[in-house]
């Protein structure tokens, strides 16, 4: 049977069961089967993964390739920076702009043996959590081609859920890799902020977002994000120490780990029945293999995506001013400077980053400063200190990862509101800075998949992805179920 | 009416780091356009800014160098505006924690004073535009052109309290400022290349007790004296502004080189809203005890001191601030001169006066490297002291010793300078010049005393300069029976 998992594949491809160029021709394979229906890339460089698959085997049958994800062919969320290859963060004020240099995760990834399939499907600037506001057509959900694959990062997560790539890179603001892994039936983790380098990451809200790993396996979560993170001299933000090994705790099972439920999470009332039946029977499947479970309280919860929807505009606003037409991208011509910027931001931002910019550029203006942004603020601050009180009583958290399964496309498009409420587990990880994991446990009654949310205090991914693993155990989840035996998609086209 | 000028000024100074505030660019913006560039300066997307710890080691002497407090936390903000040059469409700057706060620079000279500074801050510059066509001014400018070697340079901004009172006063601070920065060795602290460049505010009111007036901005002053003749007309401005029953609009001038006046610009609508917030993407500079205890140890003595020290040697202040304010070669020509016995005033005179002077037709750009130690310098002046030279000869010595033809000594004996002192040559080359101007003689004879003058001048045509000219008068004196 062919490989399906990260660490399948390099055991398969060290025993010498496949070379890597079959594992390039696979996805590429698989890609052409799929990709009309799923559109999950905006680039896929099958000559590059060609030829660097072709490489890595020589590389091999030479006595070389010792990175743990030697030969390996892994999927980039489009706003990371590749050189030399297109580089849109989803949006048309990017399209044609090809970097002159690699994100360091980027780097760190080829540096330990994977190949670059290409650039998946994003909404605009990592803003949005269906994939559907990306300018160059919406991702479509492998499970079921009429739902969404959650988002931002539906692309990486459709890609590695229909099975043209092995793993993936997304970047998770305010759940943008957990959502998707949940909708996609994946696991996907967002680790402590400062883990993964920033640097070549198109920012959306840089005091949230974080680059981590969507896979098949925890294993292979654990063994991507440890292949990226690190200390970077090119972020200022990149924590400086030694991090732990995320795999460090695998194995472990769940004997006597403290496991809190959080009972305020705000927004729990959204929660679909076959969701809260999954989580509460996944808790009491934990709570038999030896966990403690205990109530646990976050207070200021409740106020988290108010004030996410405060600082990552704020902090957007900012970041995206750089798109202006005078040095790269999209340029309007007008008759002065500052006509030809505004034309060219008007002409090339889609409207949720428009959206988003202005309610960014009031909540910093003056007489609003405080009452907004600085407002946020304090409630960041009130829910890193519930955590760490929660923290007193727990090793890890849990909760549903989306209050829902995959949604159709079009569906919450028209309310803005209804769209940001799918992030509401996820976000209060991202303003504490602490890591996340999402681990499918089971399918709904229209057979789409269920995540359950872990989440750590900061530097917690060996605590984290040892609970995760336990539940990916308990769970039995076949992640493979989209794919049909006929090598395309289970569900067809519908 | 009479009216109270209220001026503060804002200096940028641009640090002379090689690299620049946030990238590994160098910061120096002299080569070909867009050549010290990277994703980070050119404001790429993903790029990110990690600060230059020299640039915040200078902050941090600047900043003790003018008395203030060092915070002991310091945030950088973004400022966020939109501007071809400014490739992120924000500045990274300081908004409410700047690294050094509540300071002092004391201004002497004619308007003695002492100036609060209110804050020093780190932040980056921006890029060059060049607006081509029409008159060079973007208005009328057909397209522009971008240049960003500069953008990211490292620039600390040095704010001053509504102390100044007068244009003079302005001058008077900005020099000291520059010397103070050129002492610190922070900056290249040169104003026509625009490494230091002033704004000033300024504002007038009826009197010290009055409440300030609405205050107008002026830029572009690229020298002292365009500083301080900007601010003179802006406060004749104002103040006929006032007398003529106008209002004064809060705005932004620039100032007019050529035809001496500021003109107006866009008119600033309350102030400008640039929405900072603490920029993401660092972290808070936290400066320890230690940090400024070392910055501290490296403060060189500061012009203010060096001036205090040199009229402590008796030098008149004039000549203190003169030498306090010379390069470090000058200086140390003059310390080693006086190390070496000199007397500090003619050791002084002589720097500041002959040392230039013949430096500058010697064609050298400083004494840096040159044969003329302090040593040299004093045993020159002593031989002009004892008479072995004269002030003529001794001039041409110093040519000989800054073209490395020797020491003095060996110059003067080489260029046979060495003074006549000897009555009996010199009787000779009085009776020669006597003899051959008898008429004149006769009439000194009578008692018209200021013929002196001339016939000591005659000797010393005589003897190529190398008489002593007291000892030539007395002789002369003496055959005339006076």
């Amino acid at each position: 049977m062919a490989p399906f998992t990260v660490m399948g594949a390099a055991r398969a491809l060290r025993g010498g069961a496949v070379t890597s160029v079959q594992l390039a021709e696979q996805v590429l394979k698989r890609a052409s089967m799929v990709e009309a229906q799923v559109h999950a890339y905006l680039t896929l460089d099958s000559d590059g993964l060609l030829q660097a698959a072709a490489e890595a085997d020589e590389a091999l049958a030479s006595g070389g390739g010792r990175g743990p994800l030697h030969g390996i062919p892994i999927a980039l969320k489009d706003n990371m920076a590749t050189r030399g290859m297109e580089t849109t963060a989803g949006s048309k004020i990017l399209a044609g702009y090809h970097p002159p240099y690699d994100a360091t995760a980027v780097v760190r990834l080829r540096r330990a043996g994977a190949l670059v399939t290409g650039k998946t499907n994003l909404d605009e600037f990592a803003m949005g959590s269906s994939t559907e506001n990306s300018a160059f057509g919406p991702t479509r959900n492998p499970w079921n081609t009429d739902r969404v694959p959650g988002g931002s990062s539906g692309g990486s997560a459709a890609a590695v859920a229909a099975g043209t790539a092995f793993g993936a890179l997304g970047s998770d603001t305010g759940g943008s890799i957990r959502q998707p892994a949940s909708l996609c039936g994946l696991v996907g983790a967002k680790p402590t902020y400062g883990a993964v380098s920033r640097y070549g990451l198109i920012a959306f809200a840089s005091s949230l977002d974080q680059i981590g790993p969507l896979t098949h396996t925890v294993e292979d979560a654990a063994v991507l994000l440890d292949a990226v993170n690190g200390p970077d001299p090119l972020d200022a933000t990149s924590y400086p120490g030694d991090l732990p090994r995320s795999d460090g705790r695998l194995g472990r099972g769940l004997e006597g780990m403290r496991v809190g439920v959080v009972s305020d999470l705000g927004g729990l009332e959204a929660v679909e029945p076959d969701v809260d039946a999954s989580f509460r029977k996944m808790v009491a499947a934990m709570e038999r293999e030896g966990a403690r479970i205990v109530d646990a309280s976050l207070p200021a919860a409740p106020h988290a995506l108010s004030a996410y929807y405060l600082i990552a505009p704020a902090e957007c606003s900012a970041n995206l001013a750089r798109f202006d037409g005078v040095r790269y991208g999209l340029r309007v011509d007008g008759a002065t400077t500052e006509e030809m910027m505004s034309r060219s931001r008007a002409e090339g931002f889609g409207p949720e980053v428009v959206r988003r910019v202005l309610m960014g550029t009031f909540a910093l203006s003056a007489g609003y400063h405080e009452a907004f942004y600085g407002q946020a603020q304090k409630v960041r601050t009130l829910i890193r200190r519930d955590f760490a009180r929660a923290y007193e009583g727990c090793d890890v958290l849990v909760s549903p990862t989306s209050p829902t399964t995959a949604f159709p496309l079009g569906d919450r498009t028209e309310d803005p509101m209804s769209m940001y409420v799918s992030d509401v587990f996820t976000i209060p990880s991202n303003l504490a800075g602490h890591p996340a994991v999402s681990v499918p446990i089971g399918l709904d009654r229209r057979e789409l998949p269920i995540g359950f949310q872990v989440m750590a205090p900061a530097l917690g991914e060996p605590v984290m992805f040892q609970a995760a693993e336990a539940v990916e155990a308990l769970a039995g989840f076949d992640t493979r179920a989209p794919y049909d035996p006929g090598f395309g998609l289970r569900g067809g086209v519908r | 009416m009479s009216w109270e000028a209220v001026i503060g000024l804002e200096t940028h100074v641009e640090l002379s780091t090689r690299s620049k505030m946030f990238c590994g660019c160098p910061a120096r913006f002299d080569a070909p356009p867009n050549t010290n560039v990277c994703p980070v300066c050119l404001g790429l997307p993903g790029a990110l800014p990690v600060p230059n710890r020299e640039a915040i080691n200078r902050i941090i002497r600047i900043g003790l160098a003018l008395n203030c407090s060092v915070t002991g936390r310091s945030v950088f903000h973004r400022k966020n505006y939109f501007y071809a040059d400014l490739p992120k469409n924000y500045q990274i700057s300081q908004f409410d924690l700047p690294v050094c706060v509540d300071g002092y620079l004391d201004v002497g000279g004619d308007h003695p004073g002492r100036v609060g500074i209110e804050r020093v801050h780190q932040e980056e510059d921006t890029g060059k535009s060049t607006h081509m066509g029409g008159d060079g001014r973007i208005s009328a400018a057909e397209y522009s052109l971008l240049d960003f070697n500069r953008s990211g340079v490292p620039l600390v901004e040095i704010v001053t309290r509504p102390d100044i009172r007068s244009a003079a006063q302005a001058r008077a601070y900005a020099q000291e400022l520059r010397l103070l920065v050129e002492a610190l060795g922070v900056s290249d602290a040169r104003l026509e290349e625009g490494s230091i460049r002033f704004d000033a505010n300024v504002s007038v009111r009826p009197g010290p007790e009055a409440p300030l007036g609405t205050k107008v901005e002026i830029k572009n002053m690229n020298s002292f004296r365009s500083l301080e003749r900007a601010v003179a007309f802006e406060i004749g401005r104002q103040t006929a502004c006032l007398d003529g029953g106008e209002r004064i609009v809060m705005e932004t001038r620039h100032w007019d080189e050529e035809a001496g006046v500021t003109r107006g610009g866009r008119t600033k609508e309350g102030s400008s809203d640039y929405r900072y917030f603490p920029d993401p993407d660092l972290v808070p500079l936290e400066l320890d005890q230690d940090w400024k205890d070392e910055m501290a140890a490296l403060l060189p003595e500061l012009p203010a001191r060096r001036r205090s020290r040199y009229e402590g040697m008796g030098i008149d202040p004039a000549q203190a601030a003169t030498l306090a304010g010379a390069d470090v070669h000058l200086r140390g020509l003059f310390e080693g001169a006086v190390e070496a016995g000199a007397r500090p005033q003619q050791a002084g005179n002589w720097v500041s006066g002959e040392v230039v002077a013949a430096l500058r037709s010697s064609g050298r750009e400083s004494l840096a490297d040159s044969p003329l130690s302090g040593p040299n310098l004093a045993r020159l002046l002593a031989m002009v002291e004892d008479s072995t030279l004269s002030g003529l000869a001794a001039r041409e010595v110093l040519a000989g010793v800054l073209a490395g033809e020797g020491t003095p000594e060996e110059v003067a004996s080489a260029r046979d300078l060495l003074q006549i002192s000897d009555a009996g040559v010199l009787e000779a080359a009085v009776e020669e010049v006597t003899a051959d101007h008898t008429e004149e003689f006769a009439r000194l004879c009578s008692g018209e005393q200021k013929l002196i003058g001339f016939f000591v001048g005659q000797v010393m045509r005589r003897t190529r300069g190398k008489a002593d000219p007291k000892l030539a008068g007395r002789l002369i004196r003496e055959r005339a029976g006076l």
